[in-house]
């Protein structure tokens, strides 16, 4: 984030220059969607930066294919990495930039400093925070009873009203601001955000835990007390193991060794 | 219901869809298990079942959250596979086959363990074609941007499919040949796998929230009323 608002400490006011048309932000916005196609170990991100700028490179002094395109394509298709649904704000910002001239220079620096914000906010608000959030939510609706369109149809609307608004979201405000838009990332949702959904969650987590174990159960309900007290020492066991061993690699080991026992006994 | 093995086909469509859901396209998180199992559970004749154990898997995929560089178990077409082994073996008698959930599960812990590293494979397959394109990239070539952006989804595409479709030639009659010879009670076999499950979830959520403020008093005030309400039902 500081490198970001050095980067951005001596900009000018962002230019209202070439405006976008409806359906070049909309072909932005479906790219969007698709931006980690080809995520890979060399470039990370970057390649799919280019692939969500070039509809706006078109309206470059030249239009497709001319210089300003082709190196301003050339300039975005290098080494990014950011949280998918925040790299938004990544491409409307560079989108501006060129459209407003902004020297070289200043855009490839104002690239590298975002990388790292853009990466660890949306990681925060997103998966650490609202998919637990939604997927909790959507367990206490199957332990409550909800049947497959409840629970299935419930957690893809919530979930998706939050994914798809942050998205439109963040290219509306790398639009908008430009070189600027750091201080956007320091909004109130943005940081207060994930601790009020992890709030949530926690209660949520709390209470669909023992609904949801109850429903799928079934017939072994009769151990359910036995189960409640290997499930809390359990979940003890992996909590003090973290960072030496994955919870679900030991609870496939174990299922797996139940499942020859079954068979062998 | 879903004829082995030409009906596989389409579940192997549905893995490669939901499989592309996590990370290439459009990541809206179809490709939970709780909803891919549950679709899948649709497709092999019980929407229900699917749902039942797509929130079995669900539990288990709340520790793998996508977060950093992190490596995870792919859960797209696991789930596809988990939803479809529970489904099929359930709809046609579920009274004599109490191993039905203990290895459906298993199955899609397993196809999801394959799925990673099949996802580390292609990202670094991504990666060679990335490194061969550097001068046209370098270029500015429109054309090699995009056509990066197409080989990517459609590997990404392929290695679902091919992934739901192994996984279901392999699973099926391992499944069949192990519930042949199950002899564990239905509710014994039934009570470890959830146990299980929800001992992974506990200790994730745990992991997620114990160091925000006021979470743990939280976590603790809804595990009581979910045990309350757990107790009166």
């Amino acid at each position: 984030m500081t490198g970001a608002a050095r980067a951005v400490s001596t900009a000018p006011p962002p230019a209202k220059g070439v405006a976008l048309p409806l359906t070049t932000r909309l072909s932005i916005f479906l790219r969007l969607l698709a931006i980690q196609a080809s995520w890979n170990y060399e470039i990370l991100l970057g390649n799919g930066i280019g692939f969500c700028t070039e509809p706006a490179l078109r309206l470059l002094p030249g239009g497709k294919g001319g210089e300003a395109y082709r190196a301003a394509l050339a300039r975005h298709s290098q080494y990014f990495n950011a949280h998918p649904y925040f790299a938004g704000v990544a491409v409307g910002a560079l989108i501006r930039a060129e459209l407003d001239g902004e020297s070289p220079t200043r855009i490839e620096r104002f690239r590298t400093a975002l990388c790292g914000p853009l990466g660890s906010v949306g990681d925060r608000l997103v998966w650490a925070a609202w998919l637990p959030f939604c997927s909790l939510l959507a367990l206490l609706a199957f332990g409550a009873g909800g049947g497959p369109l409840v629970v299935v149809g419930g957690f893809l609307l919530l979930y998706n009203a939050g994914h798809l608004a942050l998205r439109a979201w963040a290219l509306r405000v790398g639009l908008e601001r430009g070189l600027q838009v750091a201080q956007a990332l320091g909004g109130p949702v943005l940081r207060q955000g994930p601790q009020w959904l992890d709030q949530g969650a926690a209660f949520i987590g709390g209470a669909a835990l023992p609904l949801a174990l109850t429903r799928v159960i079934g017939p072994g309900r009769t151990l359910l007390g036995a189960v409640v007290v290997a499930v809390v020492a359990g979940a003890l066991v992996i909590t003090r193991l973290h960072g030496r061993v994955e919870g679900w690699r030991l609870a496939a080991l174990l299922l797996a060794a139940f499942v020859l026992y079954s068979i062998a006994r | 219901m879903i004829a082995p093995p030409a009906g596989y086909v389409g579940t192997a469509l549905l893995g490669a869809v939901l499989g592309l859901d996590v990370v290439s396209f459009p990541q809206a998180m179809l490709s939970r298990p709780l909803v891919a199992a549950t679709i899948a559970g649709a497709l092999a004749g019980s929407a229900t079942l699917g749902l039942l154990v797509g929130a079995t898997l669900e539990l288990f995929a709340l520790e793998t959250l996508p977060i950093g560089a992190s490596r995870y178990p792919e859960w797209g077409s696991a789930a596809v596979v988990g939803g479809t082994l529970f489904a099929m073996a359930e709809h046609v008698d579920p009274l004599a086959s109490p191993g039905v959930m203990s290895t459906a599960v298993l199955g899609a812990i397993a196809t999801a363990w394959v799925g990673s590293r099949s996802m580390v494979l292609l990202r670094t397959l991504n990666g060679r074609l990335a490194r061969r394109s550097m001068d046209a990239l370098a270029a500015g070539s429109a054309r090699t941007v995009v056509g990066l952006q197409m080989s990517g989804l459609l590997g990404d595409l392929v290695r679902g499919f091919l992934l739901t479709l192994v996984a279901l030639l392999v699973m099926v009659p391992a499944q069949e040949a192990t519930l042949a010879r199950w002899h564990s009670p239905m509710r014994e076999s039934r009570a470890v796998v959830v146990a299980l499950a929800a001992m992974v979830a506990g200790g994730a959520v745990w992991k997620l929230v114990h160091a925000v403020p006021r979470a743990r008093w939280l976590f603790l005030g809804g595990l009581l009323c979910g045990l309350a309400l757990m107790a009166l039902t």
